[in-house]
């Protein structure tokens, strides 16, 4: 196996450096996936049938809170790459830590959201405009579940195995993907929430 | 080899014999009015462009698999390195982009035109026809003459015809071909067709886009008339016929396949046309409307408020019921 | 749902394909049982991570659904035959179009070509094997898995009616109250991401696997298009991911995408499939290209012609090819500017083409050409696939396609290019790399009546389908009626349909008997090639390469050979790291498998019972720690000295 130790841990063979290679082209993937859905979003958002509108629905302090959590556990996935780069691990787990927990707590929010949207008698089956706001916030949403319970199976592993090729490899995989999804809340951010409250 | 080459000789001939005793079968180049003229015109030009094409791949192929096989070199003979050529890579990116380009000149021209009222016939002010196809069957209603037929359409030649396509489920194509191309019909929006016949004569109509299970038994006569002819079928309607009435319309949209059918008023009174322009004073001028209709699949946005969402509940209904 | 609605019952054609599917799993499992071969089946096959033999998988799965596909031709062709035949009923003759489209599609051109992929491209470009092993595993697994879903249906709750392109509300729960449409968006779903995986899988490995020296620019030409194809993969598939999902809540979950109520939008359906849809055709097109290209400068004994312009030419196609879906609908009445525009980009796609049809041409230019039963696909494709692709450009111009479309005249076309192109290209490549694969020739002779069959069986089916077009016959119509006059074309037709028929079973018989009595290939090379993939021993150590070849050119081995230039550097072996094999992924496809029919029946326990189980494997591969294996030098040795006698 070829090392190369003028790298980051996380590239060092190539094994790895091919991993977080396409793991890129995924999240190319990803994107054209993501965009499909806002342009079914922006196709159908005023489409609301008989049901409510965006703006009889949203309510934008849950959202803030949403965007607030997100935003912070996106720069702690950072500091924790950071950590992690400096060989320290047990500030890594920490900020690591708190990026999963700060994630739960969004969740937490949105699935609040959706109970309360089911409640106001805004769902799936309402009208196209809902069909498309639930899929879209939805698909973000199980991204993120699923975020979660890697990022905790990458915890275990670190805590397990300290620092090595492989779980710093999936550490810095995990973190473009947390990034992603943050990038991802914005445009939803910007194109559901705002757009539908103006 | 040979047999090859004598093979695609004969095809090529059965194919030209077939083209030129066929002429009168094939309705897509048998055209009876202007729109079809038009098209008849233009895939006849593109077939032309198109043999040449083929005609120099051909000569080409042929050249090459006659005087390069191996058979016919020595054995120490040792083909050559070649790169490509620049100018002859160029030929043949140039002369293809002209072809392209021509092409290109002829469709927008002619997909112009029959999108609009055909050349000549633009002073004329337009039969107004609802075409709308439910279940296996279609629908035509005369707002002008306030009658409605089912499974046949008469129109008068030389008079421009706007049809009004609108689906009660499925979507549907409407063609005759014979008069010009095809056009969808939807659930949700009014597409228009302006069609002229130049000819008299029973044409072939049908539904083009597959629908379901009685999707081969979707085809309609269209009998084009002189207007002193057409008037007179108007008024044998009008003096025999029944009232449709709403009950009478929602039966027959339950009912798969029907035969014929004639009415003495038209079902757009209580079931009207999903956003239906004519009735927001868009009438008459022809010329909006067909660049309207080019709109129309961008801004269905305020179509959820139209009243038609009154109409889907109800053919829904109906079409449970139907199954 | 009922439990007597549960098996598709009344029809004593499907009776006997459930006799018959319940007889061949019962020999296979009494023949696998009485020749021991269960530990074979799962050591050797279903747990390999081998590219050689994943691949083979997918072109034996994909010859099966290339056998149920062609039963379905030729029932509907039965049908046709003559008028108002009551051979099959509206139903049946929906369901079978229906299957038919999407069986040849996503079940056998797709998984033939990636089936070609993933045994040769890692031998073109040197390497050991693909960059993700296991992934490709799982991709296969996901594929099969969906097939299986999507063959089930014909016996179980009934198969897809709306067409393969399902349209809306035609495919809502409304018109089409079956399962087989749950059927339809789940198992493309399930197989769909197994080939987004696949996408991920061959970019990274064609970018950042090469032996040295293979820069991008030597790279063979079945490489350059598979790359190309599995970017187009990468960009297109995901927006089927998307189409399918709404598909699936709209008639699970009772969503409203595509309703006719409450806001629904049909046509937003058909812009979703199509702008997957177009560059799909390009998918399986391109990577035919490519193995054309290999072929046709293997049997000239020649370089190929404009290597660049024929890379730069499919880089265009695949550009293009997310520019030109709306074609598919100009009926729809966006108008001539719009119409206008997509009829442009559609024929821009003819300049590009043209530019490899006539650098192929050229390529036979001073060659020395000799017809093996590769090369005479090739021969056959070029005036096949050129008359088909001037049909499409006359397709394109919006005006006349408002008289084409649905019609005769648009199938014809499609087949005309899809037959030609993408059949003949992997029934090439399957020639081709047959020895490759299993270290003898496919007979030659056989191969050759084969051939001829198919090409006359092909042109006799479709030609006549031209004209019917023109003469006003629509596409998917069960009936018509003998005034119509379209009885005498039909009949033609299903007589070449017949003939084409023949000529496949011809082609399957080869393999048997090759099996029997080919000759067994001694060096490698028989057909005096010029890639590497012809520089290892065939049937191909596991290791591929027992040493990383050296590339100074395009067609570095055809360079080495005639230079005298070793490709291997000169020393002992080393010793080779090789992935484990594992079950996982095998279990993964079962569970996904289960996942899906459970949801296609809305039974809602045990489908996230399943999804759970997905999960858990998922989390079961994250914590495994599993280093491979490796292979000593001196075994190494031992292989290459069996397998090459004494030299090297």
């Amino acid at each position: 196996m070829k090392i190369n130790d003028a790298l980051p841990l996380e590239y060092r063979t190539e094994e790895n450096s091919n991993k977080i290679f396409g793991f890129w082209l995924f999240l190319g993937a990803e994107i054209v996936l993501f965009s499909t859905l806002f342009a079914v979003y922006l196709t159908l958002w005023n489409r609301t049938g008989s049901g409510p509108t965006g703006k009889e629905l949203f309510e934008i302090n849950g959202v803030i809170w949403e965007t607030v959590l997100l935003l912070t556990s996106s720069f702690t996935c950072g500091l924790g790459i950071h950590a992690m780069r400096l060989g320290m691990k047990k500030p890594m787990m920490i900020f690591f830590g708190i990026t999963l927990l700060l994630g739960l707590g969004f969740l937490g929010i949105e699935i609040t959201e959706f109970v309360n949207y089911v409640h106001e008698g805004a769902t799936l089956q309402t009208s196209a405009f809902l069909s498309s706001l639930f899929v879209l916030l939805g698909t973000h949403g199980l991204h993120v579940t699923m975020g979660f319970l890697w990022g905790t199976g990458i915890l275990i592993q670190i805590k397990r195995q300290g620092f090595t090729d492989e779980t710093a490899n999936k550490s810095f995989i995990f973190s473009l993907y947390w990034h992603f999804l943050d990038v991802v809340w914005i445009f939803i951010f910007s194109f559901v929430y705002l757009k539908g409250l103006m | 080899m040979k047999n090859k080459k004598r093979w695609l000789f004969t095809s090529i001939l059965i194919s030209i014999i077939m083209l030129l005793s066929g002429c009168n079968s094939m309705v897509v180049l048998n055209p009876k009015g202007p729109v079809a003229k038009t098209q008849s015109d233009t895939i006849i030009f593109s077939i032309l462009m198109m043999a040449f094409v083929l005609l120099v791949v051909y000569i080409l192929f042929v050249v090459m698999l006659t005087k390069y096989r191996a058979s016919k070199t020595s054995d120490d003979y040792e083909p050559p390195h070649m790169e490509g050529n620049k100018w002859l890579e160029l030929i043949w990116t140039v002369i293809p982009i002209i072809i392209v380009a021509i092409l290109s000149v002829v469709t927008v021209r002619t997909t112009n035109a029959v999108e609009k009222v055909p050349a000549g016939y633009e002073t004329q002010k337009p039969l107004v026809i609802y075409a709308a196809s439910s279940n296996w069957k279609w629908h035509f209603s005369y707002p002008e003459e306030n009658i409605e037929t089912v499974n046949y359409v008469n129109i008068p030649t030389n008079r421009p015809v706007e049809f009004r396509l609108y689906s009660y489920g499925p979507i549907t194509s409407f063609w005759v071909p014979q008069l010009g191309g095809q056009k969808y019909a939807m659930s949700d929006m009014v597409t228009k067709l302006n069609l002229v016949a130049e000819h008299e004569g029973s044409f072939m109509g049908k539904n083009s886009n597959f629908s379901g299970k009685g999707f081969a038994q979707m085809e309609f006569e269209v009998l084009a008339q002189t207007p002193a002819e057409y008037s007179k079928w108007v008024k044998d309607v009008k003096d025999t016929a029944p009232k449709l009435t709403e009950e009478e319309f929602n039966k027959l949209l339950k009912t798969e396949i029907v035969g014929r059918k004639s009415y003495t008023s038209t079902h757009l009174g209580f079931a009207p046309a999903p956003m239906d322009m004519s009735e927001h004073g868009h009438d008459g001028d022809s010329k909006t409307e067909s660049t309207d209709s080019g709109k129309e699949p961008m801004d269905h946005s305020d179509m959820s408020n139209m009243d038609h969402s009154n109409m889907d509940m109800k053919d829904h209904s109906s079409m449970e019921s139907g199954h | 749902m009922k439990w007597d609605e549960f098996f598709v019952t009344g029809e004593p054609m499907i009776y006997g394909a459930m006799v018959s599917i319940v007889l061949v799993s019962i020999a296979i499992l009494v023949g696998l049982t009485y020749f021991k071969k269960w530990g074979y089946l799962w050591r050797e096959w279903l747990t390999t991570v081998d590219h050689k033999r994943i691949g083979v998988m997918y072109i034996l799965s994909a010859l099966i659904m290339l056998f149920r596909g062609g039963v379905d031709a030729l029932l509907m062709r039965t049908q046709l035959a003559v008028p108002e035949s009551g051979f099959l009923d509206s139903q049946h003759y929906n369901e079978i179009f229906t299957t038919h489209g999407v069986i040849m599609i996503l079940f056998m051109a797709m998984p033939f070509v990636i089936g070609l992929m993933n045994v040769v491209v890692p031998l073109q470009i040197g390497a050991r094997d693909v960059a993700f092993p296991r992934l490709n595993a799982v991709s296969f697994w996901l594929f099969f898995a969906g097939a299986m879903l999507f063959n089930i249906s014909f016996v179980i709750g009934g198969s897809p009616d709306a067409g393969w392109s399902a349209y809306f509300p035609l495919a809502s729960l409304e018109f089409s109250p079956t399962v087989g449409n749950n059927f339809y968006s789940l198992a493309l779903q399930i197989s769909g991401i197994g080939t987004l995986m696949t996408g991920v899988n061959f970019i990274v490995t064609i970018l950042k696997m090469r032996a040295p020296g293979m820069k991008l620019m030597r790279m063979p030409m079945f490489t350059w298009s598979v790359l190309i194809t599995n970017v187009i993969i990468l960009f297109a598939f995901p927006v089927l991911t998307v189409a399918l999902a709404l598909m699936m809540f709209d008639r699970i979950f009772g969503s409203q995408f595509f309703t006719m109520a409450n806001g629904g939008m049909d046509m937003l359906w058909a812009n979703l499939f199509w702008v997957w849809g177009h560059p799909e055709v390009y998918i399986v097109i391109l990577p035919a290209f490519g193995i054309f290209s290999d072929i046709i400068s293997t049997f000239s004994k020649k370089n190929l012609y404009g290597y660049k312009s024929m890379v730069f030419s499919m880089v265009i196609i695949s550009l293009l090819s997310f520019l030109v879906w709306a074609h598919h609908f100009y009926t729809m009445g966006a108008g001539a500017m719009v119409n206008g525009f997509f009829s442009i980009t559609t024929m821009l796609i003819a300049v590009p083409t043209g530019v490899k049809i006539f650098n192929w041409l050229f390529t036979l230019r001073k060659g020395k050409i000799s017809f093996t039963s590769p090369m005479l696909y090739a021969m056959a494709f070029i005036p096949i696939f050129t008359f088909g692709g001037v049909t499409g450009v006359m397709l394109a111009m919006a005006s006349a396609d408002y008289q084409y479309h649905n019609t005769m005249f648009l199938v014809a076309h499609f087949h005309y290019v899809l037959i030609p192109g993408t059949v003949f290209g992997v029934l090439a490549g399957l020639h081709y790399w047959f020895p490759k694969l299993f270290g003898f020739r496919l007979n030659e002779a056989r191969a050759k009546l084969a051939f001829w069959l198919i090409v006359v069986g092909f042109n006799v089916a479709f030609m006549p389908l031209f004209f019917l077009g023109l003469q006003g016959m629509t596409r998917r119509m069960y009936t018509y009626s003998a005034d119509t006059g379209f009885g005498p074309l039909n009949f033609i037709a299903t007589i070449g349909a017949f003939v084409l028929a023949i000529g496949f079973v011809v082609l399957c018989y080869n393999f048997y008997y090759s099996f029997r009595h080919s000759p067994r290939d001694e060096h490698g090379d028989p057909w005096d090639a010029r890639t590497l993939e012809w520089s290892t021993p065939s049937p191909v150590p596991v290791y591929n390469f027992a040493k990383v070849p050296h590339v100074e050119s395009q067609d570095a081995f055809w360079h080495s050979k005639k230079h005298n230039a070793p490709l291997y550097k000169e020393g002992p072996y080393e010793e080779i790291h090789m992935p484990n094999n594992s079950g996982q992924p095998f279990i993964l496809g079962v569970i996904m498998f289960f996942a899906g029919f459970f949801l296609v029946f809305s039974w809602f326990t045990p489908a996230i019972i399943a999804g759970v189980g997905v999960v858990i494997m998922l989390a079961l591969r994250s914590f495994e720690r599993d280093h491979g294996y490796h292979i000593s030098a001196k075994e190494i040795a031992a292989t290459e000295q069996k397998l090459r006698g004494d030299s090297v």
